[in-house]
C-alpha cells in the first residue's frame, strides 16, 4: 500500500484570474484518478493573495477538494515564496502525483520544488496515462509521462519510480477541461504557511502588462491559419474576414511570423503555441513537423494547399488541393449566404 | 565580478533524423552546436564583464563527453577567460535532477557572484536544469531573462518575461539567471580569440575531483529519479480525405459540407 495519495493540480492565477491550463489539468487529473484509484481525490491547489474565491470554479471543473494558500507575499509570482509553500504542502500531504501547467511560471516553479522535495520532474508533457511497467516484479500503477523532445521529432515516455510525488509540467492547450457543472461542490481547505521577510529574496520593481492585450489563440474555438502560400501580410485581412464570419481568430505558421506578416503571438507550432480548437483551417501551410506538433490535436482540420504532397494533408480531416486565393473569397461569400439563410429561418 | 556560465553542447535539431526501424535518434555525424539560449548567456556575461570591469572574469562550464571541449573552445574564442569541462563515466545517463546536482557541485568549486544558464536546451527542451542548479546552490533565481537592465557589484536588475507581462526584478548577488535567446545577440569569435582559445587549458573535473561534494547515489543513471521508458517517432494524426481537381465552387461545397457535418455551422 502506498502512503501517497491524491492528485494535486497547482492552478495558476494571474491577477486572481484562474488560467485555463489549470482547468484543463483538473479535467485530466479526474481521468487519471479514475484509472489510478477512484477513492483518491483531485485536489486543486491555488496560491495568491486573495484566491479562495476561485474554489467554486475549480469544483465546477472537477476538483473534489481545493487547497488555498493565501498571503500578501503571494500576490505577484515570485519563485521562493511559491516554492516554499508548495514544498511544505507536498511534504505535509504526500500526494501521489503533482501537475503544473508548463507555462513560464510553472516551468520556473516546478523544477525548484521538485529538487527541494528530492523527486523527479518531467517537463512539458503532452500525454499522461496510468499504466503498469511490465518490468516491475510487484506490479503497481504508475504515471506514464509522454513528452516531445528534439524539437518535436522524438516522443519519449518517462517514469519516476523511486521517489514521490510523480511530478510533471503539462503543455497548455493539450488536455481537455471537463464540461462545467454549475452545482458542483467540494471541500475547501485554507492552508497556512509561515512566511518570513527573507523568503522574498528578490524585489519586483515594476510589473508591466502587455499593453495591446494580445489575443490568446489557445482560447479560440476556431482558428483560420495562414502560411507561406498566402503570399504576403495583406492576405491576413482576407483570412480575418473568414474568421469573422465563423467567429474565430487568425493564426499563422512560423514562416508567416518570421517574414513579419503577423505578430508572434499568433504563431502555432513548436516555437509558438499549441492549439486544439474545434476547427483549424490551414491555408498555404505546408505542414512542417514543428507546425503539426502545435495543431494536430485540433478536433477538425481542413487544409487548402496547391501542393498535393504537402505534409499538412497527412493530419487533415479534409484536404483540398487547389488555389486558396480562388477558394477563400468564394468560401467567405458562401458562408455569409449560409448565415443569412439560417437567420431568416 | 566572477561570472560563471553553464552551457550545453547539443545536436543541431534541424538536422535530426530518426532510424526508421528502431525509431531512435541517429546521432552519427550529427553536427553539434552551443545551445542557442546558452550562447546568449555567454554574450550577456561578456557584456557584464566589460561593463563592470576591474578583475571581472567569465568562466564557462560544460558537462558532457570529452568532445564537448569544442563548445568550450568556441566560448573561449568569444572571449571567456576560463573553461571547465565536467566529464566522467559516472555522469552518464543523468536526468535533469542528477545533471543539476553535478553542475552545482562543479560550480561550487569555483568563485562566483553570478551564474548564468540558458533557459532551455533545444534537444531536451526541459528548462529545468537552471532552476535546479539554483536550488542546489541555494541561490535566488530569475528565469526567462530578456534584458539586463542594471548591473552593479551588489545586485542585478533583470527584465523577466511572462506570457502576458514582464517583471523588472532586482536581486542581490550571488544569484542565478536563465537567459532567453533574446537576452543578447552573440558576438562572433575573433581571430585573436581563437588563438587564445587553443592556448588556454581546459580544466577537467571528473567524479574523483568532486566526490567530496557529490554522492554517487545522486548522479548518473542510477541516481536519476526519472528514466526513459520508451521513445518513438511522432505519430501523425491519420489522414482523412484529400480532394484534388475540384473547381473552386466544388471545393467550397466540400468545405461547407464538412463544417455542417461537424456542427461548426
Amino acid at each position: 500500500m502506498s502512503e501517497h495519495k491524491d492528485i494535486f493540480v497547482v492552478v495558476e492565477q494571474r491577477d486572481s484570474e484562474v488560467q485555463k491550463v489549470g482547468l484543463e489539468l483538473i479535467g485530466e487529473a479526474t481521468r487519471l484518478r479514475d484509472e489510478l484509484d477512484p477513492n483518491q481525490k483531485v485536489v486543486g491547489v491555488i496560491l495568491g493573495e486573495n484566491v479562495k474565491g476561485a474554489a467554486d470554479l475549480l469544483f465546477q471543473y472537477g476538483a473534489d477538494k481545493v487547497i488555498a494558500i493565501e498571503d500578501a507575499m503571494l500576490k505577484e509570482y515570485v519563485t521562493e515564496p511559491y516554492a516554499k509553500a508548495l514544498v511544505q504542502l507536498i511534504n505535509d500531504k504526500n500526494p501521489e502525483i503533482v501537475l503544473f501547467g508548463a507555462t513560464s511560471i510553472g516551468r520556473d516553479l516546478a523544477p525548484r520544488v521538485s529538487s527541494r522535495v528530492g523527486t523527479g520532474l518531467t517537463a512539458d508533457c503532452t500525454k499522461l496515462t496510468i499504466e503498469i511497467d511490465e518490468r516491475d516484479e510487484v506490479p503497481r500503477k504508475l504515471l506514464f509521462m509522454t513528452r516531445p523532445a528534439f524539437g518535436g521529432n522524438v516522443m519519449a515516455t518517462i517514469l519516476c519510480k523511486r521517489t514521490w510525488p510523480q511530478m510533471a509540467t503539462v503543455r497548455p492547450g493539450v488536455m481537455k477541461a471537463l464540461e462545467k457543472k454549475a452545482d458542483a461542490k467540494g471541500e475547501l481547505e485554507e492552508y497556512k504557511v509561515a512566511f518570513e521577510a527573507k523568503d522574498m529574496n528578490v524585489e519586483i520593481m515594476e510589473v508591466v502588462k502587455a499593453t495591446n492585450k494580445s489575443t490568446d489563440i489557445t482560447e479560440a474555438k476556431y482558428l483560420i491559419s495562414g502560411g507561406r502560400g498566402i503570399g504576403g501580410p495583406e492576405y491576413f485581412e482576407t483570412l480575418q474576414k473568414l474568421a469573422d464570419v465563423l467567429g474565430g481568430e487568425i493564426s499563422a505558421s512560423r514562416v508567416a511570423v518570421d517574414s513579419g506578416w503577423i505578430a508572434k503571438d499568433r504563431q502555432v507550432g513548436q516555437t509558438g503555441k499549441t492549439v486544439r480548437p474545434l476547427l483549424y483551417m490551414a491555408f498555404g501551410i505546408s505542414g512542417a513537423i514543428q507546425h503539426l506538433a502545435g495543431m494536430d490535436a485540433s478536433d477538425l482540420i481542413i487544409s487548402v494547399n496547391k501542393d498535393e504532397g504537402a505534409a499538412i494533408f497527412d493530419v487533415s480531416d479534409l484536404g483540398v488541393v487547389g488555389d486558396l486565393k480562388k477558394i477563400v473569397p468564394k468560401l467567405i461569400e458562401a458562408l455569409e449566404k449560409y448565415k443569412a439563410a439560417k437567420e431568416v429561418q | 565580478m566572477k561570472i560563471v556560465v553553464y552551457i550545453k553542447h547539443v545536436p543541431d535539431t534541424n538536422e535530426v533524423k530518426l532510424d526508421p526501424v528502431t525509431n531512435t535518434l541517429i546521432r552519427d555525424g550529427l553536427p553539434s552546436i552551443i545551445n542557442h539560449d546558452d550562447k546568449s548567456g555567454i554574450e550577456a556575461a561578456l557584456r557584464i564583464k566589460e561593463q563592470v570591469g576591474g578583475d571581472s572574469t567569465v568562466t564557462v562550464v560544460c558537462m558532457g563527453p570529452p568532445q564537448a571541449d569544442v563548445a568550450l573552445r568556441e566560448a573561449l574564442a568569444m572571449g571567456c577567460d576560463n573553461a571547465v569541462l565536467l566529464s566522467s563515466r559516472e555522469f552518464g545517463g543523468s536526468d535533469t535532477l542528477a545533471t543539476s546536482t553535478i553542475v552545482a557541485a562543479g560550480v561550487a568549486k569555483l568563485d562566483y557572484d553570478l551564474v548564468i544558464t540558458g533557459r532551455q536546451a533545444i534537444d531536451g527542451d526541459t528548462a529545468q536544469v537552471g532552476p535546479q542548479i539554483a536550488e542546489h546552490l541555494g541561490l535566488p533565481q530569475v528565469s526567462y531573462a530578456e534584458e539586463v537592465v542594471e548591473i552593479t557589484n551588489d545586485y542585478i536588475v533583470v527584465k523577466r518575461q511572462f506570457e502576458d507581462r514582464y517583471h523588472i526584478i532586482k536581486v542581490k548577488l550571488p544569484c542565478l539567471i536563465t537567459a532567453l535567446a533574446e537576452l543578447a545577440e552573440p558576438r562572433y569569435m575573433s581571430v585573436a580569440g581563437i588563438e587564445k582559445a587553443y592556448a588556454t587549458d581546459i580544466t577537467v573535473l571528473d567524479y574523483e575531483a568532486m566526490k567530496d561534494v557529490l554522492p554517487l547515489e545522486k548522479i548518473g543513471l542510477n541516481g536519476s529519479p526519472t528514466n526513459v521508458k520508451r521513445s518513438f517517432g511522432k505519430q501523425a494524426k491519420g489522414a482523412g480525405t484529400v480532394l484534388a481537381d475540384l473547381t473552386p465552387d466544388e471545393a467550397v461545397q466540400a468545405i461547407i459540407a464538412k463544417l455542417e457535418e461537424k456542427y461548426i455551422i
